[in-house]
């Protein structure tokens, strides 16, 4: 056995873990850990694999559901989409290795999330990113757009994954710790699934893929915590990802898998060969004895603490059924990965690792698992903006610069200069793009007339004035995106960015925003499937906005039917459904014209998201509109600005109350859709009947986009405004 | 009709292939590993897919001219069947040295995913007899190394010879007199950076690549 050095205790602050969370080791072994039993425990109680400060807020969300069929726990969620089929799909941050070296960490981001996905035997078929820059103005911010975007593109586009929905921020809040949010989505067949749980003792353990290298050390400890001056100096700890070998794992995984061969599954992802063989034995309540010598390594005289917490990218760890090696031999060979047995399933509920001939390691798996530590850590209730009366807030001095400050937004205008680097359409099954005009990216079920939407969202903005009503907004807003697109909201995963939760206040936002996503999810019947929390983003003290990441997905029963907001058409009414009030609070209209963030976020009413939404799906399953768009950012003026842009019609905005214009056209009321119809008359009155807010906001057709004689622009000068600020700015 | 769908690891678009010719064919469709030294009897169209064949380590495509099934594949072009290389697979034909010129990185230095006007500027080919008198066609590319390359002199030729099949009515890649693809002497090895194997059907936003598949079917 290797002899704890004195010192071991001071390694132990190195490695992330608090004073006291060392004399717990100590106590729950009864003895001093070793080097790399220390290393082991470390990543395995970092917030990132453990979950410590979020665990007792998380067990809020529900979870379950009739077309549930894994909640949270696993690699990914699963749902059940008919016909026996499920879909796949989990969102995770890959926030500090972004910032670090943005290339690689946004690259390796993806490619994590689609391993997560495989995993459970399912091929990914759709990618998602979310991603917050800080100001456009700060230094950094271009290259990290640049590195970021193009690390995206490099990895999914070479495995060959569609990426087909996103959304992009930029806010001085986050200057100093991006956010880079990949969801991968997939299908698999229901009686399928593979799980991570080792079935027996006594079963072979098998790794496969890439060699272990000495990159990504440690990656699970950094990325708990937060940034300070010295983060450039965190790159090694970064992963260096290789698409060509994630497309050869897929394939190699998925066929291994039909070969019958997989008792239990597992991808080396954060914390690598440490999690993946902990999981597995600690799920299955086995134990599992790893020979390193065995693992395939990319260079000689790697200790076994290196090998334990490396992160090198693209490999997985399975464990067979018994006599199976030879079916993954023969799949690894053809697909040319490197592969060996490097040990066994027991029955001792221990993690023993030999080294060189020596035992490196021996624990007790409970205390890495579900006898991690878990903190019910203080906080205080946070800080709530007050309401706003929309007639204290000035109406604009000019309103045609308005709407154009407005569509030229850093967070409305177009993203085509980032979403042209991504593969759209590789796998040929999306019908809507970024590119489309739709409030939701949706792809084909292969070979079936079954459709799936998703989105991903988020107004962080809301979330910091009021995180328990920015939480239910995250929730609500993803849930309309997918019924604007015709689609059935099915599951949600969250991916929760905070600051450091050892502060209250952050604490608190924490709490509420998910207090807040729990009631809307609750509300909407949109169960939280799977997820990942990410905390510490913060750089000297300067917590991010909070933002809590809501990625859904929602089933088309049959594509024909589905909607967007580009089929608008001469002649058509334009009808807002759901109750307008004017709300300001927190507003776009009210930061970018008036440099002011203040005021409460617009409340969301659930009963009527719900009722409003169910009243939408039923029109356009009935063939009633031409276009439906959310109403969001900007509020009316901008969802109708982005559809004249996509249908390539001009639209007559009317106001329904001249005093407070303003309010009318930029207020961000929730639970609010804008539709384009060629007969309003019987969906006025069928809302009138069903006791809901409709009204007429205007009409289609001309050249310019205008109200009364607040504004007329012409159509492409509109267009000029939205489609020409990325790219000026990328070019800057 | 008989097709068959070469499979380099690291090729992507090989499912899209087969499902594109399928739909729009109802051929068989042969699904090839690159390992393989012997093709079926009887094929009329061999497909080499996009994507990112060995990674495209080294230069797109490079790895991939050098698989064993790439033998077979010449051969069967010398016996006059049918050869598509769509995008990665357009730069596989290059290196192979099937095709003339060579596939550069997109003059804007980024990879390029957009839908894109094509001109059908020759109609008498096998693969696009069926487009008729269709001038106008669309689909959509995704590379970034699709920028088409060769010397004035063999440019000349292509376009002198009826060999430049398809072009860009808006270059996306900075290729070479707008070329998207264009055909062997012989006109039976056909290679283009757009992908018809992703615009077969309308709700794809074109159909147009179906007629490119359906025209081998009919000379088949």
């Amino acid at each position: 056995m290797t002899a704890a050095p004195p010192s071991l205790k001071a390694t132990a602050l190195e490695f992330g873990l608090k004073p006291e969370e060392y004399d717990l080791i100590v106590q729950r072994l009864n003895r001093e850990p070793n080097y790399v039993e220390l290393g082991v425990f470390s990543v395995m109680w970092s917030e990132h694999c453990s979950y410590k400060s979020s665990r007792a807020h998380l067990a809020k969300f529900p979870t379950t559901g009739p077309r549930v069929i894994q909640g949270p726990g696993e690699n990914a969620g699963v749902v059940d989409i008919g016909d026996c089929q499920a879909c796949v799909f989990k969102m995770e941050s890959h926030n500090h290795p972004s910032f670090i070296e943005p290339y690689q960490g946004a690259a390796t981001g993806v490619g994590g999330i689609m391993r997560d996905v495989f995993t459970m035997g399912a091929r990914p078929i759709a990618l998602l990113n979310a991603l917050r820059f800080g100001d456009p103005a700060h230094p950094k911010t271009r290259r990290l757009v640049a590195g970021v975007v193009a690390g995206i593109g490099g990895y999914g586009n070479c495995v060959g994954v569609p990426t087909v929905a996103g959304e992009t921020n930029f806010h001085a809040g986050y200057n100093g710790n991006i956010l880079v949010n990949a969801m991968c989505v997939g299908l698999a067949d229901a009686d399928k699934i593979f799980y991570s749980a080792a079935p027996a003792a006594g079963l072979p353990v098998v790794y496969f893929g890439s060699k272990t290298g000495r990159d990504g050390i440690h990656g699970a400890t950094m990325a708990s915590a937060a940034f300070g001056e010295d983060s450039d100096e965190k790159r090694p700890t970064v992963q260096v990802g290789d698409p060509f070998a994630e497309k050869l794992l897929i394939e190699a995984t998925l066929e291994l898998m039909a070969s019958g061969a997989v008792a239990a599954i597992q991808d080396m992802g954060a914390a690598g060969l440490t999690s993946s063989s902990v999981e597995m034995a600690g799920k299955g309540g086995v134990g599992v004895e790893l020979n390193l010598d065995l693992v395939p390594q990319r260079e000689e005289g790697m200790s076994a603490y290196e090998m334990m917490l490396s992160e090198s990218q693209e490999r997985m760890l399975a464990v067979l059924k018994p006599g199976r090696e030879p079916d993954g031999a023969r799949i690894f060979a053809k697909w040319g990965l490197d592969a060996a047995v490097i040990g066994h399933t027991t029955d001792t509920g221990r993690l023993v690792l030999t080294h060189q001939g020596e035992t490196v390691c021996d624990i007790p798996l409970g205390p890495l698992t579900e006898d991690a530590p878990l903190y019910h850590r203080p906080w205080v209730e946070p800080h709530a903006e007050p309401h706003l009366d929309p007639a204290k807030v000035p109406a604009p001095a000019d309103w045609t610069a308005a709407v154009l400050t407005l569509i030229a937004a850093p967070d409305v205008a177009s993203k085509r200069w980032l979403w042209e680097q991504y593969d759209r359409h590789v796998m040929a099954d999306t019908l809507e793009a970024s590119d489309t005009g739709a409030d939701a990216g949706i792809v084909r079920v292969h070979g079936s007339m079954k459709a799936l939407a998703v989105t991903s969202d988020c107004t962080p903005r809301y979330v910091l004035n009021g995180p328990f009503e920015g939480g239910k907004q995250a929730v609500a807003e993803a849930w309309r995106n997918l019924t604007a697109v015709g689609a059935d909201p099915i599951a949600v995963t969250d991916n929760l960015n905070f600051g450091n939760p050892e502060r209250p206040e952050i604490m608190g936002q924490i709490a509420r925003a998910i207090d807040g996503m729990a009631e809307a999810c609750r509300a909407l019947d949109f169960p939280v499937v799977s997820g990942n929390v990410s905390l510490y983003n913060e750089t000297d003290g300067r917590a991010i906005p909070p933002t809590p990441t809501v990625g859904a997905v929602g089933l088309i029963p049959d594509y024909a039917q589905r909607m967007g907001f580009a089929g608008m058409q001469a002649g058509d009414a334009l009808l807002v459904v759901g109750a307008s009030h004017g709300e300001l609070g927190a507003s776009l209209y009210l930061r970018e014209l008036f440099g002011r963030e203040d005021g409460a976020p617009p409340r969301v009413d659930l009963e009527f998201e719900r009722r409003n939404g169910d009243f939408v799906r039923s029109l356009i399953r009935s063939g009633q509109v031409s276009a439906v768009h959310d109403l969001s950012d900007g509020g009316l003026a901008i969802a109708a600005a982005e559809m004249a842009l996509a249908s390539r019609v001009g639209v007559e905005l009317s106001p329904t109350s001249a005093t407070h214009a303003h309010a009318f056209l930029f207020g961000e009321d929730q639970g609010r859709y804008l539709i384009a119809t060629r007969e309003p008359d019987p969906i006025v009155a069928a809302a009138h009947a069903a006791g809901l807010n409709v009204a007429l906001a205007g009409q289609a057709g001309g050249a310019d986009f205008a109200c009364h004689d607040l504004f007329r622009i012409p159509r492409e000068r509109l267009r000029a405004a939205h489609e020409g600020w990325m790219p000026a700015y990328m070019a800057g | 009709m008989r097709a068959a769908v070469i499979v380099f690891p690291g090729s992507n678009c090989d499912r899209d292939c087969k499902t594109a010719i399928e739909r729009s064919t109802g051929a068989h469709v042969h699904m090839i590993w690159h390992g393989e030294t012997a093709l079926p009897a009887g094929l009329d169209l061999i497909v080499l897919p996009g994507g990112f064949a060995y990674g495209d380590y080294l230069r797109c495509g490079a790895m991939a001219a050098l698989s064993p099934v790439m033998t077979e594949v010449k051969a069967a072009a010398d016996r006059g069947v049918a050869v598509a290389g769509i995008c990665n697979g357009f730069q596989v034909l290059c290196e192979a040295r099937m095709l003339p010129g060579a596939l550069l990185r997109n003059a804007g230095l980024k990879y390029v995913c957009q839908a894109v006007e094509l001109e059908v500027v020759n109609s008498q080919t096998r693969f696009t007899a069926a487009y008729q008198g269709q001038r106008d066609v669309r689909m959509t590319v995704g590379n970034g190394e699709g920028n088409f390359f060769a010397d004035e002199a063999a440019l000349d030729r292509l376009e002198g010879e009826g060999q430049v099949v398809f072009r860009y009515r808006q270059n996306p890649n900075g290729s070479a007199r707008d070329i998207a693809g264009i055909v062997s002497e012989r006109g039976n090895i056909i290679g283009l950076m757009p992908h018809p194997d992703r615009a077969f059907e309308p709700e794809l936003g074109s159909a147009d690549g179906a007629t490119f598949f359906q025209s081998v079917l009919a000379s088949a």
